[in-house]
């Protein structure tokens, strides 16, 4: 593998419960990167968004948390961190990388004393997520270019065009655009964690849909209900009343 | 509703099976979902039947390999089970020779026919199957809008076994937001006739794995975790299933149904 850049990948997100799909995200991208002939992907962290994110639904962070560790139990390559649920505030995603990239840096830098074999850090997402740089005051600009152009973008999405009309439509993400991964999934499937969590509150089957451990966790904590679903109905998603800190 | 007034249902799938992925597995979680929210029906029984190898389909590896496949599926399920008489007939059978076989399976049925279930399961049940009884059982044919479709293919069902499939037993459909069965139903005078027997499950979320797609993954050595359960993964690799070589069996032969009935006059 000479002259491959070693790669993390990180995929921030509610994890409201995590998914097959979700999983499926790690697996696409890390082909994909791998395919490329420039990289060697070498882990992906998952990490789970705080409570203080403040979105509709969302189950406190020690169950997503558990969820996702017993999803990935059996994962050779796949880690859940806590960093970012951990924190007093929702951390802005800008932060969350920067924490991470300077913990595995610091650990190659142990192992190494090469400064040139710290892995690169990357962001995991889907389609949606090109989508919510354009929402009023959910991003700061110098945040979208440290996380785009500085760290690099992988979006993983069924067709090209909602992620392309993204990037057209944002002279930011255009700059970068090269900075930016599009890893086609050719498989229609449209399971996300807002079905599952409606279907479990219907009492319908989500086997398949998720690993039978995180199933049978949401059984015994009885996790997504009516009620559940109705937390933080009519709060604003915090990113959007945090005050702006020049950092 | 006391439980003695609902009918039991079986639902039994046929196909290749090549590989099973998860999306067979939850058209069986769909279908039991929707045929007991009816409140008529109590689902007692799931039947994964893998195709012979004499239906010569492209692609088809062994039987052995398709029927330990899906056990491995299957296995973690306390409903869902696999049945390889189809596979181990010496010809390929006819789907509505296959459920006639299983009707008469279950008629048959008298004691607690899942010696095959593991009685230690990884996950609580949805609710206590404490009588798997059979006897006296619907059995459904459980398939896609596309299975249903096939029956307007020339020579690939003889008129008879369709009207035998619908009229004496009956179909749980599984069809996608945009295909419409419905209408296929009503524009087909023999299911138009039967349509009380055919259950339209709509998958309102659409989740397709096709088999095709995993097998052209693993042919280019890319991942299909998550697509089919980890057993399932694990035991392709480690027999190397699925290569390009094994892509081409059966490339210069025809299809079983469309050889016999092109013959019969």
């Amino acid at each position: 593998m000479a002259g491959r850049i070693p790669l993390v990948l990180l995929a921030c997100g509610s994890f409201n419960p995590i998914t097959h799909q979700h999983m499926r995200l790690f697996e696409l991208a890390k082909d994909h990167m791998h395919q490329t002939g420039q990289f060697q992907v070498v882990s992906g962290i998952v990490s789970p968004v705080g409570d203080s994110y403040g979105k509709k639904g969302l189950v406190a962070s020690k169950h997503r948390l558990a969820m996702a560790r017993l999803a990935l139990q059996n994962s050779d390559w796949v880690t859940v961190d806590d960093w970012e649920s951990q924190q007093a505030d929702w951390t802005e995603t800008v932060v969350t990388m920067r924490y991470h990239y300077n913990r595995i840096a610091a650990l190659y830098s142990e192992a190494s004393h090469k400064a040139a074999d710290a892995p690169q850090l990357k962001l995991l997402c889907g389609a949606d997520f090109m989508d919510t740089f354009k929402v009023p005051g959910l991003w700061r600009e110098d945040h979208m270019e440290e996380v785009v152009g500085h760290f690099g973008l992988i979006c993983v999405s069924r067709g090209m065009l909602q992620a392309n009309q993204a990037i057209h439509e944002s002279d930011i993400l255009s700059k970068h655009s090269q900075s930016i991964f599009l890893v086609r999934e050719w498989i229609h499937n449209e399971i996300s964690a807002t079905e599952v969590r409606r279907a479990l509150r219907r009492g319908k089957s989500v086997k398949y849909l998720l690993p039978d451990s995180v199933i049978e966790y949401i059984r015994d904590h009885n996790l997504y209900t009516q009620e559940s679903e109705m937390k933080n109905k009519d709060i604003k998603l915090r990113p959007l009343t945090k005050p702006l800190i020049q950092d | 509703m006391a439980t003695q007034e609902k009918m039991k249902m079986v639902l039994l799938a046929c196909g290749s099976f090549n590989p099973i992925t998860n999306m067979h597995l939850r058209m069986f979680e769909l279908a039991r979902d929707h045929i007991e929210d009816t409140g008529r029906y109590r689902v007692v029984k799931g039947i994964v039947s893998p195709v012979g190898d004499g239906y010569k389909k492209q692609g088809l590896i062994e039987a052995c390999h398709r029927l330990e496949m899906a056990r491995l599926a299957t296995e973690s399920s306390d409903w869902i089970t696999v049945d390889a008489w189809e596979s181990q007939q010496p010809e390929w059978v006819e789907t509505a020779k296959v459920v006639r076989h299983h009707h008469t399976e279950i008629l048959a049925d008298e004691d607690n026919n899942n010696d095959d279930v593991d009685t230690v399961r990884c996950g609580k049940r949805r609710k206590v199957m404490q009588n798997t009884n059979t006897e006296n059982a619907h059995l459904n044919l459980l398939c896609g809008a596309d299975v249903l479709e096939s029956f307007a293919v020339p020579n690939l069902w003889k008129p008879d076994d369709i009207e035998e499939i619908v009229g004496r037993y009956g179909v749980a459909c599984i069809t996608r937001c945009g295909s419409d069965a419905e209408k296929f139903i009503n524009q087909s005078d023999v299911l138009y006739k039967h349509r009380k027997n055919i259950h339209v499950v709509r998958e309102w979320v659409t989740n397709e794995i096709s088999a095709t797609y995993v097998r052209r993954a693993l042919r280019r050595g890319q991942s299909v975790r998550y697509l089919l359960p980890d057993p399932v993964v694990q035991y392709i690799q480690e027999h190397r299933l699925y290569s390009a070589e094994s892509e081409k069996k059966n490339a210069d032969v025809i299809l079983a149904p469309l050889q016999r009935y092109s013959n019969t006059k």
